[in-house]
């Protein structure tokens, strides 16, 4: 047997194993009990992440000076429904966050009562999915205060925010558990860099979660309530793009 | 068990005795990371592609400044093959816990069964200019090993495991792991070893590129060294001293 044969055997092997490994990584993912340990690695990853770091360790925040100068928008620009056009040309006068579900008190808190309550200012930076980050700063009340203002039952296990602009012609939603619902740093931003908040980056209230990626970061709030489940919530995965695209729920990582 | 242990095994062909050069933790270590690291790069690059910009400091996004705007890989680089960054993340983070936890495991062991020290320990007389143009001649004659003591890595071997086990691949964990925004809270610490977290990202895509380099120049020489008794080392463990005089007298 010659080295020769032997040794281009092995290389053209090799090659074709890394490609048949590619490739099979996608029939791999397509097989049920191995997507399920595929998408398990979200639970092991959150599970280590709350492992290593106390529930209130806070996000960086950064100096006035090391803000981005441009902060891109993202998702939806501008939800562009005849509600919401009415809200923005009312200047949101008419506009309620409804913060309801598990709660003793169910609220409706006006766009003027909210900017009253005892607001936090925040410059952190936003990380998007995608892989680019801007740094910008934040107004508004921790949302801790409004949820203890409403009461949260002890049945309540996650927090889920309803929006105005819509996706597939339904709202778009998302969700957080109690400990990030309750950090000192999740707040109802109203306010972004010495201004009310526009349009293009959620007005009028957005939910900041300065832990997790951008997605989670729900803008045109309209509706927060307290649930027990995220099971009768859309498709049950506690999210718009968790539902429909597969994105991890937890999006500390 | 020493270096030179003896095969029990008379059969194979061969003058010397085969001697057992990769200890079952090398080993499992080894094809573990070999199929985790082609996993993590078709995923990563899959990642890449969502946002092919990359920025150093503390934030980047379209408007600031790219000191590089990648060229988005081909589909048969990227797993999975057509664009999707939400099932990308999903190989990405699981496989990452393989990579991160099995150096970990690989480190710890080779550490107490003494591998590291034994096999990658580079002494002072290796690096000096003489000897490193003596092992330079010696490999651009394809003379890999020393006769003398067949099982010794040479140093530019030395040089090259040493960088990846104990800088690339820590370099391309704690960058991922400075990605993060939920371990950017827990560990804050990464993000100022790193310089921010674009700057992060940068690391992390030139980490990945020193990898790739690495498996080059490493498939290259296992190919120039015997690609089918290295291969078996690797496998079985034992390795066979190949014998290059004989071989060209064969030929």
């Amino acid at each position: 047997m010659s080295t020769l044969i032997t040794r281009r055997s092995l290389v053209t092997s090799a090659a074709l194993g890394a490609g048949a490994l590619l490739a099979g990584c996608d029939r791999v993912a397509e097989i049920p009990a191995a997507r399920k340990i595929l998408f398990s690695g979200e639970k092991l990853n959150m599970g280590l992440q709350r492992a290593l770091s106390n529930r209130h360790s806070l996000a960086p925040e950064y100096r006035a000076d090391q803000m981005s100068p441009f902060f891109r928008t993202n998702g939806t620009r501008n939800p562009n429904t005849p509600d919401y056009n009415a809200m923005v040309a009312d200047r949101f006068a008419s506009w309620r966050l409804k913060v309801g579900g598990l709660v003793a008190r169910p609220l409706s808190i006006s766009h003027a009562q909210l900017m009253a309550m005892p607001a936090r200012t925040q410059i952190t930076r936003h990380d998007c999915v995608e892989g680019w980050s801007a740094i910008g700063k934040w107004h508004g009340p921790m949302l801790g205060s409004v949820l203890k203002a409403a009461g949260v039952k002890d049945a309540a296990r996650y927090i889920v925010f309803t929006c105005a602009d819509l996706y597939s012609g339904a709202n778009y939603y998302e969700s957080i558990d109690l400990i990030d619902a309750f950090h000192p740093q999740t707040i109802l931003a109203w306010g972004m860099n010495d201004r009310l908040l526009d349009v293009g980056h959620g007005a009028p209230v957005r939910l900041r979660l300065e832990r997790q990626l951008g997605y989670k970061h729900a803008k045109y709030v309209m509706a927060i309530d307290a649930v027990a489940s995220l099971a009768g919530i859309g498709l049950g995965k506690g999210g718009y793009w968790e539902d429909n695209v597969d994105y991890d729920w937890y999006a500390g990582i | 068990m020493t270096d030179a242990t003896r095969s029990p095994d008379t059969n194979l062909p061969g003058t010397a005795a085969p001697i057992y050069r990769h200890r079952l933790t090398t080993r499992i270590w080894h094809w573990v990371s070999a199929i985790t690291i082609f996993i993590m790069i078709g995923s990563g690059l899959t990642i890449l592609n969502a946002h092919p910009h990359l920025y150093w400091g503390q934030f980047g996004a379209n408007n600031d400044h790219a000191w590089l705007h990648t060229w988005r890989a081909p589909s048969w680089l990227t797993i999975p093959a057509g664009y999707n960054l939400a099932v990308a993340r999903r190989w990405h983070l699981l496989f990452a816990l393989v990579l991160g936890f099995g150096l970990l495991f690989y480190m710890v062991s080779s550490l107490l069964n003494r591998h590291f020290q034994r096999d990658f320990r580079i002494r002072g007389r290796e690096l000096s200019a003489a000897h490193l143009w003596y092992d330079a001649k010696e490999h651009a004659a394809l003379r890999f090993h020393d006769p003398d003591q067949p099982n010794a890595r040479n140093i530019f071997q030395k040089l090259a495991y040493v960088l990846t086990i104990f800088a690339l691949l820590p370099a391309i964990i704690l960058s991922g792991l400075a990605l993060s925004p939920g371990m950017n809270a827990a560990w804050p610490w990464l993000l100022d070893l790193m310089g921010g977290r674009a700057s992060a990202r940068s690391v992390h895509f030139i980490a990945m590129l020193g990898i790739v380099l690495f498996i080059i120049v490493h498939l290259a020489l296992v190919i120039l060294a015997g690609a089918w008794p290295e291969t078996r080392s690797m496998i079985t463990g034992w390795w066979r001293i190949p014998d290059h005089d004989k071989r060209e007298d064969a030929a």
